[in-house]
């Protein structure tokens, strides 16, 4: 074997900034992901909780639909679809902006909001009962209840649960690059196409993603044990 | 103020509550008795609608509680209540636990809603106890707070069920001291308990209940000396 390793030309000059430029289209799409599928994921959980029939079974169906579906199908499926599905004025608007981290976003959020909603859900089934008994006695409504009392207990106890939900979509973010994506992994074969020093390129790769991981988990549960201390069951 | 009609209540095949009318005056003090599984606190829970009633009317100042055009939200606010295991939210502190309610559903500001706070921690008593989380407090102190979550919202009514059964007796009375201001500054009260001192002190009347009746109900004095029926006999020769 007499590969002679070259980290300095990843490291330096153009293809340098593609991993920067990669690195931060990773933090913006898993960011932007993170947000909105707790959003989305609390809502469906929360509306599953309503004990309306009808919800129930919608959640139920669009959480075991989502979760068990490939999440490169869900990709290729807005990827392809939105403009057969979605209206032509939409479409237009996307192409004009970014259709491909628009679609990116959207799979990710959807797919992880599924795995979200159950964990919370878990979560919110953990609480004693007697806590939204009590709000609701004091007057406030379901929502306010949920939003004020019995979430934000819910939320601690499945910190854990999120924070490897959060790195799952992290890593599943990759997968973006198939559909154009500019994100680390599509930068990393960008590198090795262009140079062959795809070794290399994927070592930093791998490193930068090992990074962001510790950060998110280190960052959540410092947040977290501040919170913890205060209270005691 | 509040007319109950004979109302009757069904767990599946179990029929809990079978048939109770009373009328509940403003400013009254009813203290509920009688042995476990009798439906006590089945009936209270269906004042404020934690339980629904399937035949039967509750009236609260006028408005029909089951009726699909009253406001749930509104009528709670009007009926404070305190549980026997406190319920306090563990994840926000004492003068947190009594101001959700006000500013959240009545959207009272912060500054007013934690004035009423302070006013209603130092009539129960603990005004030094604010910034604690209620792990923090005795059982005693937490079921004190309990009461002043549950009258912040200004209730007309305040029910509770076995405010004193989770506690240790050393604290059993710093509860119920609180429990007899409260009835001689004339709010409407409707407590379970098996505290027959509290009962004959300041109960205006005392039901019994037992298979999902009321049997009897009276005054204290006519309750003790004179009971009608053989149960309450029999229940309060074990209690007293
Ligand atoms: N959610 C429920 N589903 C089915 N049965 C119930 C439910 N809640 C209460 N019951 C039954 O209804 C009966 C009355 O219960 P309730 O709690 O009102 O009694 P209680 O008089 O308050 O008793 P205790 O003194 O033990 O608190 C009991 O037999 C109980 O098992
Ligand atoms: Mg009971």
């Amino acid at each position: 074997m007499n590969y002679e390793f070259n980290w300095m030309l990843v490291l330096t000059g153009e293809y340098r900034d593609w991993i920067i430029k990669g690195l931060i289209i990773t933090l913006k799409i898993s960011g932007l992901s993170i947000v909105l599928s707790m959003l989305l994921g609390t809502i469906i959980t929360t509306l599953r909780m309503t004990r309306i029939k009808i919800l129930e079974w919608i959640t139920i169906s669009y959480i075991e639909f989502f979760r068990n579906t490939p999440l490169l199908i869900q990709l290729f499926f807005w990827y392809f679809g939105s403009y057969v599905v979605l209206p032509e004025v939409i479409n237009q608007w996307l192409y004009a902006h970014n259709y491909e981290f628009a679609v990116g976003v959207v799979s990710l959020t959807i797919y992880t909001s599924a795995f979200i909603a159950e964990e919370i859900r878990a979560g919110i089934l953990s609480i004693p009962k007697e806590q939204m008994e009590a709000s609701r006695a004091t007057g406030l409504s379901f929502i306010q209840a949920m939003s004020y009392v019995v979430l934000p207990q819910a939320f601690r106890i499945v910190i854990p649960t999120l924070i490897s939900q959060f790195l799952n979509l992290l890593k599943n973010s990759s997968l973006a690059m198939t559909i154009g994506v500019m994100e680390l992994t599509y930068m990393a074969r960008q590198i090795e196409s262009y140079s062959f020093r795809g070794f290399e390129a994927f070592t930093v790769v791998t490193l930068l993603y090992i990074a962001i991981s510790l950060i998110i988990s280190l960052g959540i549960n410092i947040y977290n044990k501040k919170f913890l201390r205060m209270i005691k069951y | 103020m509040i007319k109950i009609e004979n109302i009757h209540k069904w767990y599946g095949d179990f029929h809990v509550l079978q048939g109770i009318s009373e009328h509940i005056n403003s400013g009254e003090v009813v203290v509920i008795c009688g042995p476990s599984g009798s439906g006590k606190s089945t009936f209270i829970r269906c004042i404020n609608r934690l339980e629904d009633i399937q035949q039967g009317k509750i009236i609260v100042e006028g408005k029909d509680i089951n009726s699909p055009e009253t406001d749930i939200n509104q009528l709670r606010a009007e009926v404070g209540m305190v549980f026997q295991q406190f319920n306090l939210y563990p994840h926000i502190t004492v003068l947190k636990n009594i101001t959700l309610a006000p500013m959240k559903a009545k959207k009272i500001p912060k500054k007013e809603a934690e004035k009423i706070a302070y006013e209603l921690l130092e009539r129960v008593g603990i005004h030094e106890q604010a910034h604690k989380y209620p792990a923090e407090l005795s059982g005693g102190q937490q079921q004190r707070v309990a009461i002043a979550r549950g009258l912040a919202m200004r209730p007309k009514v305040m029910l509770f069920d076995e405010p004193t059964s989770a506690l240790d007796p050393e604290m059993i009375n710093e509860v119920l001291n609180v429990m007899k201001d409260l009835a001689r500054e004339g709010i409407t009260m409707i407590v379970v308990t098996h505290e027959m001192g509290f009962a004959r002190e300041v109960a205006d009347r005392i039901f019994f209940m037992d298979y999902g009746k009321i049997l009897e109900g009276g005054t204290p004095e006519h309750f003790f000396k004179n009971p009608q029926h053989e149960r309450t006999k029999l229940f309060l020769k074990e209690i007293l």
